[in-house]
């Protein structure tokens, strides 16, 4: 994939608080943490009923009774002013916790992660050790060992957190402890304990505020888990947890006593989760949950924009006005801006271009292999043999992928199933397409790698991508390409990842192939002395659309577009050191702002005011030759 | 593979040592004389002596640390005072319960949390994915013994589908039907929790996965989308999505210390809880050590599982 989608401006990173109260569910947290925490506050100051005041007499009252907002416990005590009071000891020992865990937890990451070697081992070992326990259980050990009671449990959750900070912290001073400030701060004498509070602990904080979000509601949840177990408040303190305990007593006849706290601990926790959720998505955009998108698996089509199909051609593949662009936030990149390409039977063409000219995007498009979201095919026509592919349905559309048209891609390592063997991925390739049994289909695919000269073919088989070098992957590929022997091969750089020998080794192959199968291919490549090896005609692609097309003998020999010249200017030439390679001034435009007139203006050397006026057209200059250029370098305008 | 997992087993044995040593210091830091909290506030002198020397209490740490050692490899954990027999067998027998429990709730949160995040990863921002976030998000935030109480309220009382409490029928049970009967509201409740934890990660893991270049390659192969979506990027999601059922297993095995409590499940939490209440120290000893075992070998069993999936990791 080409990099169409260019790298977000500065200027539209918003300020954080924006993004937070943007984020609703996060400001919805916020409020009703805010809300709870007030109520803790102002506890004392509310005119309640004493939350320990026995009375036999109205015991078990319903909610909304008289007096008493919430109804009333086993012992008659009032359940509103038991639950503000609880809410205040539970918030007041999960708070402490969090604070006891990220102070001791950060202090052992930040030792262990600057000091490093032996020190980091020791301590991160004994971490581990901790980590090896069931989270719960290791608070119940020192519970157990301590002797219940609230501060006894507020020690145990504290204990078992203090790894995740721990952990967190270390991973990140690593990484710091070895930065040039840090080292600049040594050199300048100052002591550790300087350097750890004043230059790395600022940086680190962050990762603090985060670990204390995840692990706040846990902390909470945990201390309102040990006083229901009876192991936390005594009586007659009492927290959330501990309420929730002796409502369980009466859960059968007064449920209310069980359900009250047992939402307000939720309510809790939930509203610490959403508002921790923001806080993360604003301080670790990378773990932001939203950010990732995953494409669909076709290409999506604006029907409305798409043309009638042009008439019957005899060619292999046609594509003409081809629109392909990217929705991105607010802006709409025009990755292809109205391609026609043909293809006859047997021909081999070339798309040349930059990083970010569309070439890739064009060959992706073809089969509908373009990512969506964010891209979609906004107009055109692609015929395959006389076939309207953007009114083919879905089914049709698999049909034809692996069947009359292969695709090689770039990477091969990336491009291979990771955890198939290379032998199972060949036999889903034919599978797909052939009625064989697997016995078979295995046996064509050793078939298929004895063709593309992989040795052992039958033991490589069971080789994992991994086990196999560079070349010999790309071979794989193409021996999965060649499954169901393709009328149409659409190859996107596929040797840009290999080194020469390599390079020079799958080109001869790919040559081959298509003199013994006879099918056409669409290579592209952003490398001319690729073209000469095994192109017939080429396209030039620059700013989503083609600037020069022609046969590889004019292009090469005498380019009429500025922008080809200059590409072939690029490639050095064996043999004649002394010529100057010129790299290409200046950057392509983005691809949601082109400018008028000629998109290479800005960059032509030649450019006059008039190629800044117009769109300009693709001027036929005789011989199946065209340029979009207003003053050619070559041949003559007709 | 073999190898890998002799060297797996292998360092599984530090770790197990570790254990050990942390479950053997948690007897040390009892304030006061180990002997008497151990035996109570009324034990006789001359029981406390003995105890002393049983456990060479009178002996350096480090010599007392390898008695204890010694005697835990003979299968001797000590003696519960409070309900007067081995501790391992009452361990032992506690453990069973709870691993059924345990091993159910750990099945459920799997295949209920990998169907759910591929539901929600496939139907990214559809509805579909907005529900199974806001069960997630409730999941996670709902403390599980509360959970328990409201199904028991609900599925209990008041529709009287499931028991209330107790793992078979007083009379008449105890074959496997009375038993699957009994696991369905404390497995659900145990699972809770991880399932909102699995659902979470495995969307986020088939995303990421859903963007490689292998499943675009897996398409411009013509294989259907289903097989993209099941086969393709599910066993490349599962990869690191196992680690983390292993994680889970954690919190299961804690997570049955309330659920057992509320369900009255006579597993090994609701034993420790009771132990803690009435200071039976070698009990919890016991039962903290074997539990914590168990979740070493879960962990174990996880990280062989991802070797088994994935070919890069068998070195």
């Amino acid at each position: 994939m080409s990099g169409v989608i260019s790298t977000r401006r500065a200027s539209d990173r918003p300020d954080a608080v924006r993004l937070m109260l943007n984020n609703r569910l996060a400001t919805g947290g916020l409020v009703v943490l805010v809300a709870m925490v007030t109520l803790a506050l102002l506890t004392p100051l509310l005119p309640l009923h004493d939350p320990n005041a026995t009375s036999p007499a109205d015991r078990l009252m319903r909610p909304l009774s008289e007096g008493h907002l919430l109804g009333t416990d086993a012992l008659g005590r009032d359940i509103f002013s038991r639950l503000v009071w609880g809410l205040r000891v539970t918030l007041a020992v999960g708070l402490s916790a969090t604070l006891i865990a990220a102070f001791v937890g950060s202090a052992v990451g930040l030792v262990a992660g600057y000091a490093g070697g032996r020190t980091d081992n020791v301590l991160m070992r004994g971490i581990d050790m901790l980590m090896a326990f069931p989270y719960i259980l290791l608070a119940l050990a020192i519970v157990a060992v301590l002797g219940p009671g609230l501060i006894n449990a507020l020690y145990a959750i504290a204990v078992v957190n203090i790894p995740f900070f721990a952990r967190n912290i270390r991973g990140v001073t690593l990484g710091l402890a070895r930065r040039d400030f840090v080292d600049a701060a040594r050199l300048s004498g100052k002591s550790h304990a300087r350097i750890l509070s004043t230059e790395i602990l600022p940086n680190v904080a962050p990762v603090i505020v985060v670990t204390m979000s995840t692990t706040v509601g846990w902390m909470i949840l945990e201390t309102a888990g040990l006083s229901f177990l009876g192991l936390g408040a005594q009586p007659p303190q009492a927290d959330l947890g501990s309420m929730l305990g002796d409502g369980r007593r009466v859960l059968f006849n007064a449920p209310h006593v069980a359900l009250i706290p047992g939402i307000a601990i939720f309510l809790l926790v939930m509203s610490i989760n959403l508002f921790g959720d923001g806080v993360r998505d604003v301080l670790d955009p990378r773990l932001k949950s939203g950010a990732l998108t995953r494409p669909i698996g076709r290409t999506a089509i604006d029907r409305s924009a798409t043309d009638a199909p042009i008439a019957k051609s005899g060619n292999v593949l046609d594509v003409s006005g081809l629109k392909a662009q990217f929705d991105v936030g607010s802006r709409t990149l025009h990755a292809v801006d109205g391609v026609d390409l043909s293809l006859a039977p047997g021909e081999t063409l070339g798309i040349v271009g930059e990083s970010g000219s569309g070439k890739s995007v064009t060959a992706m498009a073809i089969m509908g292999l373009v990512p969506t979201p964010p891209g979609r095919i906004a107009g055109g026509a692609i015929q395959l043999n006389g076939e309207d592919l953007l009114a083919a349905t879905d089914e049709r559309i698999r049909q034809l992928r692996g069947g009359a048209v292969s695709h090689v891609f770039q990477d091969p390592l990336s491009t291979l199933h990771p955890l198939f063997t290379v032998g199972d991925q060949i036999v889903e390739a034919i599978r797909a397409h052939q009625p064989l049994n697997h016995r078979k289909a295995r046996e064509r695919a050793r078939e298929l790698l004895a063709l593309v000269r992989i040795p052992n073919a039958q033991s490589r088989l069971d080789a994992y991508p991994h086990e196999l070098s560079g070349g010999m992957r790309q071979r794989v590929v193409i021996a999965m390409a060649l499954a169901n022997d393709a009328g149409l091969l659409i190859a996107d750089e596929p040797t840009t990842a290999l080194d020469v020998t390599v390079q020079a080794q799958i080109l001869t192959l790919i040559n081959r192939l298509r003199r013994d199968k006879g099918a056409s291919i669409l290579f592209i490549t952003h490398d001319f002395g690729v073209v000469s090896a095994i192109c017939d005609r080429v396209a030039v692609m620059y700013a989503g659309r083609i600037v020069e097309t022609g046969t590889t003998a004019q292009i090469l020999n005498d380019p009429a577009h500025p922008y080809t010249r200059k590409l072939i200017d690029c490639v050095p030439v064996l043999g004649k050191p002394d010529r100057r390679l010129d790299a290409i001034e200046g950057l392509p435009p983005p691809a949601d702002d082109l400018p008028d007139g000629c998109a290479f203006a800005p960059r032509c050397p030649y450019a006059r005011p008039d190629c800044r006026k117009d769109d300009v057209p693709l001027f036929d200059l005789g011989d199946e030759r065209g340029a979009r250029c207003l003053f050619p370098l070559a041949g003559h305008a007709s | 593979m073999a190898t890998y997992v002799a060297k797996r087993l292998l360092a599984v044995i530090p770790v197990l040592l570790g254990l050990s040593i942390i479950v053997f210091l948690m007897m040390t830091l009892i304030p006061g004389d180990p002997a008497t909290a151990i035996l109570g506030n009324y034990a006789t002198p001359e029981n406390v002596a003995r105890l002393n020397a049983q456990l060479g209490l009178d002996k350096p740490l480090p010599q007392q640390y390898l008695i204890w050692l010694g005697n835990l490899l003979q299968g001797d954990l000590g003696r519960s005072f409070a309900l007067n027999r081995p501790v391992l067998d009452e361990v032992m027998e506690r453990f069973s319960a709870t691993l059924v429990l345990a091993g159910a709730a750990l099945l459920l949160c799997a295949v209920l949390g990998l169907i759910a995040g591929i539901v929600s990863a496939v139907n990214q921002f559809g509805w579909a994915d907005r529900i199974i976030t806001l069960f997630v998000l409730i999941g996670i935030s709902t403390p599980s013994f509360f959970l328990g109480l409201m199904l028991i309220l609900g599925f209990a009382v008041n529709l009287r589908w499931f028991p209330p409490s107790g793992m078979y029928a007083i009379y008449g049970g105890g074959d496997l039907p009375d038993l699957l009967y009994h696991l369905v509201l404390p497995a659900f409740t145990l699972a809770a929790v991880a399932t909102g934890v699995i659902a979470r990660l495995t969307r986020t893991a088939m995303l990421e996965v859903l963007r490689q270049d292998f499943i675009r390659t897996a398409r411009a192969k013509g294989v259907s989308e289903r097989r993209v979506i099941c086969v393709h990027a599910f066993k490349a999601a599962l990869v690191s999505v196992i680690p983390v059922i292993g994680i889970q297993a954690g919190f299961v095995l804690g997570g049955a210390v309330y659920i057992e409590t509320v369900f009255q499940w006579p597993g090994i939490g609701a034993m420790l809880v009771n132990a803690i209440s009435t200071r039976d120290i070698l009990l919890v000893q016991g039962g903290v050590l074997v539990v914590a075992a168990s979740y070493v070998l879960f962990n174990l069993a996880a990280d062989v599982a991802q070797s088994l999936l994935d070919p890069r990791l068998r070195r």
